[in-house]
């Protein structure tokens, strides 16, 4: 949706995320959520009993357990009752939900945030339920598998080749040696094939992690936020299931939520994409008609660190902070969701001029 | 510290799923070794045929037979199979458009390598020796070097997708295998527990002492440490009398089920009531924890013989 003139500004005033990691056996999920619940807190030096509206993601097949998103809320302090809602997915759609709620005017703050755990399970059995049940999930094919089929078909259409993916791998993880927070960072070797064409450092690396972001309205994001990210606009897009009905070289329904939420309008100066697989980056920088004067997921991208469910509401946090920092002015985010990016969401975030 | 509890989680559901008229069409048929694809309102052909059309959401009923062969439009190079995968070989994930689809199907290729596979390659179904009505009627997909029969320009013929004996639903199991860790918190718990304690966590803020403990306080939300041990008597604060057995559970009915405020903590947990009948159970009721043989939690409450506990002392932990 486009920002017009009647709508009330918002903005991301926070964000905070873990370190991300191969294994946190020793935290919960609440346990693991907590000091990030608390970093945002802090930023903005609201308590609970200030925020709104609070929104969470994330995943119970990943968890393994039914509704084991209301055991993290412990960790917000729901008590006295707040307002709280919750989506099966990654916390850049929480945030969207969020977003409209304080258009409403109903909130004029909310708390955001998401969390995965990927490290009890393997994640690519466990993203294979999220399939058509009927004609491809019985036949179990892995999430790696289903973006080396749409690897192979960028390769095919000439788009890019196995060098050209390895060497968005390498940027990936260079750019991440300036995150702390990054699981995998610095030269990594691109490794063996897991499913041909794509190799090791193709895939994002499994682990575990947790975000938030808090947004507001209008002057209380300036009392909040020494540089507010704006949202300009957000929007998010689906297209059929049925892998064979696709265009898998394509993501119209990236352009198309990129258009809506006034991407094209003017250019951008970064780029943060959550794209978990290095052909997919191809992908986005085409369908988002993002140029090499593009800053490209600075702080890694998904290729660096990739917690399930926080991935995606990690690239509107990472470029709402540039823009906090007055390292970017105009920043597009981008989150996805379904197997060879089926879902995309896209918001633009401005800072005020300086 | 000691060290955090691990513990295989095996989650295993049969998952019965009814068909729609197409899919019920498109299964039996695979049963069957006919391939049905659905024209949509542009005049393209779905395969696997779906009963909306994509493009406008139109309910699209005209079913047409596709040929068992046809082209591969993408693939990848499985050297690994997983667990529920078609082959236990390796094999090739494949898109097949089949002739006279405009649309293709997601499969596995068995072919000797990746050297044996290309995009544009022709395939052809291999059916499987039982068939039941699913998508893993096709076994896979396998090289075929056609005869030149135009089969590649091969026009869907209309066909009225019924079948004797037709397919309605599917059983789609679906295993997934965790190893579930408790947490800081829970794993200390659980360790008390195993000596016959029962130990909470006290908030810094608000002072509550919670049992079972999560590492967190649900009112204030902040990470709670300190360890406090609780009962190991306590009170019923209330009850309720259950008279239905349950499965694989070796209980007599009716028996009573209770929130039981174990003296020092400020949360309810619940547990059974036994050693009473369960009509002479009632609220403020002093009770202990009786364990078994072994036991590796309570196995019931039983009264103490304490008189009951004043409605004030507990009224706040109902």
């Amino acid at each position: 949706m486009q920002g017009a003139d009647v709508m009330r500004e918002i903005a991301v005033v926070a964000f905070a995320q873990t370190d991300h990691r191969r294994t946190t056996d020793e935290l919960s999920e609440v346990e693991m959520l907590m000091p990030v619940l608390h970093g945002v807190l802090e930023q903005t030096g609201l308590k609970t009993a200030d925020i709104d509206f609070t929104c969470s993601g994330s995943s119970d097949y990943l968890a393994g357990r039914a509704f084991s998103f209301t055991l993290a809320l412990d960790g917000v302090g729901a008590w006295p009752p707040i307002s709280e809602s919750h989506v099966e997915m990654d916390g850049a759609w929480a945030l969207y939900e969020a977003w409209t709620k304080l258009l409403t005017g109903d909130a004029d703050t909310a708390l955001v945030y998401s969390y995965g755990k990927s490290s009890p399970g393997s994640v690519r059995d466990v993203l294979t339920r999220q399939l058509d049940p009927y004609y491809v999930a019985p036949l179990w094919p892995d999430s790696v598998a289903l973006a080396a089929l749409q690897a192979q078909a960028l390769i095919d259409a000439g788009d890019t080749d196995e060098p050209a993916l390895a060497a968005v791998a390498a940027r990936s993880r260079t750019d991440a040696s300036a995150n702390s927070h990054a699981q995998v960072r610095g030269s990594v070797p691109q490794g063996d094939y897991v499913v041909r064409p794509l190799r090791t450092g193709d895939c994002p690396p499994i682990g575990d992690g947790a975000a938030a972001v808090i947004l507001a309205a209008g002057d209380r994001a300036r009392e909040l936020c020494r540089r507010p990210a704006w949202i300009k606009g957000i929007d998010h897009r689906i297209e059929a299931h049925g892998l064979g009905v696709r265009e898998l070289t394509d993501s119209p329904s990236a352009r198309l939520a990129a258009e809506k939420a006034g991407a094209f309008e003017r250019p951008v100066d970064t780029a943060e994409l959550h794209a978990p697989f290095t052909a997919q980056e191809v992908v986005l920088r085409k369908a988002l008609r993002l140029g090499d004067d593009v800053r490209v997921n600075p702080s890694g991208g998904t290729l660096a660190a990739n917690p399930v469910m926080a991935a995606g509401l990690i690239r509107i946090g990472e470029a709402a902070a540039r823009i906090h920092r007055g390292e970017s002015d105009r920043a597009l985010a981008h989150a996805t969701s379904g197997p060879c990016l089926q879902q995309n969401l896209v918001a633009v975030l401005e800072g005020d001029p300086r | 510290m000691p060290e955090v509890l691990k513990a295989p989680l095996v989650l295993e559901f049969p998952f019965t799923r009814s068909l729609g008229p197409i899919q019920s069409a498109f299964l039996t048929g695979l049963r069957e070794r006919v391939v049905l694809g659905v024209k949509t309102g542009d005049g393209r052909t779905l395969v696997p045929p779906v009963e909306y059309d994509p493009v406008t959401a139109e309910e699209i009923r005209d079913l047409v037979q596709v040929a068992a062969t046809g082209t591969v439009t993408t693939w990848a190079w499985n050297h690994e199979p997983r667990r529920g995968q078609p082959l236990d070989t390796p094999f090739a994930w494949v898109l097949v458009r089949l002739d006279g689809a405009d649309t293709a199907l997601l499969h596995a290729l068995d072919a000797p390598g990746p050297d044996a596979v290309r995009t544009g390659m022709r395939v052809r179904v291999r059916w499987a020796e039982e068939r039941t009505g699913a998508i893993t009627d096709i076994a896979c997909f396998e090289p075929y070097e056609g005869d030149g029969d135009g089969d590649e320009e091969r026009q869907p013929a209309a066909h009225t997708g019924e079948f004797e004996d037709m397919v309605t639903g599917i059983v789609a199991p679906a295993r997934l295998d965790y190893v579930y860790s408790p947490g800081r918190a829970q794993t200390d718990y659980i360790h008390a527990l195993s000596g016959q304690r029962t130990v909470g966590e006290r908030c810094p803020t608000c002072r509550k002492v919670y049992v079972p403990p999560r590492g967190a306080c649900p009112t204030c939300g902040v990470a709670t440490a300190e360890h406090v041990e609780v009962g190991p008597r306590g009170t019923v604060t209330t009850f309720c009398i259950v008279n239905i057995k349950a499965k694989n559970l070796d209980i007599e009915v009716p028996y009573v089920y209770a929130h039981i405020a174990l003296d020092g903590a400020d949360l309810a947990l619940h547990g059974r009531i036994g050693g009473i009948p369960y009509d002479q159970v009632r609220m403020g009721l002093r009770v202990e924890a009786v364990w078994s043989e072994g036991g590796r939690y309570p196995d019931h409450y039983r009264p103490t013989g304490e008189p009951d506990a004043d409605y004030d002392a507990y009224k706040e932990l109902l």
